[in-house]
């Protein structure tokens, strides 16, 4: 039997089934959350030494990439969920990706402001039109006009297409972040850490660095996990399985209208 | 203990910028949770009213 047949793909794509085992892994997404955050963060002052440069002030790295990798990782899947919507008409893809902007946008926000407070000291400015802190900047904007797109328009399917469109076409945004220290070679400094290349970190450094990383990943899927299981229940309360989870008595003439892909 | 939070003198910025990032955190976190359960009490309130239309 193909593998596609043995895994009901389709089982959990349906709001219905998907609301109920988010709900069960919720508990286990925060505690891995608070530890990984319990660790990172003594690792983040405790452990890793001072920078001979930097000095203390380099610290603010542990927050500062991790947000940065979250801002874009998250638009990434954002844009994913968005053509899963489109092309396929999966209303659950649509409701992951409304769910996932606001945290990306707040990655974003505070990439941008751990920057800014990082290059403070180091720079002896809190901002400068530079090429990454730029995009980065559009990447904030981009987030913002799909959550304005989102609650701008009320029926859900427009909603979901006029976002998504913007999305998608945002991505492009994606690479000209990531390449733009090397592309226009301004103030930010390259990327320490690629998959191409050894990373040009101290072991310590780079472990909690990555392990904040995780943290917030985590942070991530707990926080959009939760913010989808509202978003279902918003947009699936005509449904009967919504109906009787909030004690209605099981209507018979409102058939399973909820189910229809 | 005090010259671990001067930070070698660079303490307000490092501080500052951990603090907005806890605040910001904290802040989604109670947001999504408020906005689950004002979600929840309508859905309970429109499910017991008898005339659901």
């Amino acid at each position: 039997m193909a593998l596609k047949d043995s895994i009901a793909w389709y089982h959990f794509s349906a709001p219905k089934n998907f609301y109920p085992l988010a709900g069960k892994v919720i508990p286990w997404f925060w505690g891995l959350t608070i530890a990984l955050l319990l660790v990172g963060l003594y690792l983040s002052f405790f452990v890793a030494p001072t920078d001979y440069k930097q000095g203390e002030s380099y610290r603010i790295i542990y927050i500062h990439v991790p947000a940065a990798w979250m801002s874009m990782l998250i638009y990434l899947v954002m844009a994913i969920y968005a053509i899963i919507g489109l092309a396929w008409k999966v209303r659950l893809a649509d409701m992951m990706a409304s769910a996932l902007a606001p945290t990306g946008a707040m990655f974003t926000f505070l990439a941008l402001w751990t920057g800014a407070f990082w290059g403070k000291p180091t720079w002896g400015t809190y901002w400068v039109w530079d090429a990454r802190l730029t995009s980065e900047l559009i990447l904030l904007f981009l987030y913002i006009g799909f959550i304005s797109l989102q609650s701008a328009i009320d029926d859900p399917r427009r909603a979901a297409k006029a976002s998504g469109l913007l999305a998608i076409v945002g991505v492009i945004n994606l690479p000209i972040i990531y390449f733009s220290v090397q592309w226009w070679n301004t103030l930010h400094q390259g990327a320490s850490v690629s998959p191409t290349m050894a990373p040009k970190m101290a072991t310590i450094m780079l472990t909690t660095m990555l392990i904040m990383t995780f943290a917030f990943w985590m942070y991530t899927i707990v926080i959009v996990l939760m913010r989808v299981r509202r978003i279902i229940l918003e947009r699936e309360r005509q449904t009967s399985w919504v109906m009787e989870l909030f004690g209605a008595e099981a209507s018979g003439e409102k058939d399973e209208k909820g189910e229809r892909k | 203990m005090s010259e671990f939070f001067a930070m070698g003198g660079h303490g307000f910025y490092i501080w500052v910028s951990y603090a907005v990032t806890a605040l910001l955190m904290m802040i989604e976190v109670i947001a999504v949770i408020r906005g689950k359960r004002t979600v929840e009490k309508r859905l309970a309130r429109l499910a017991s009213a008898p005339s659901r239309q």
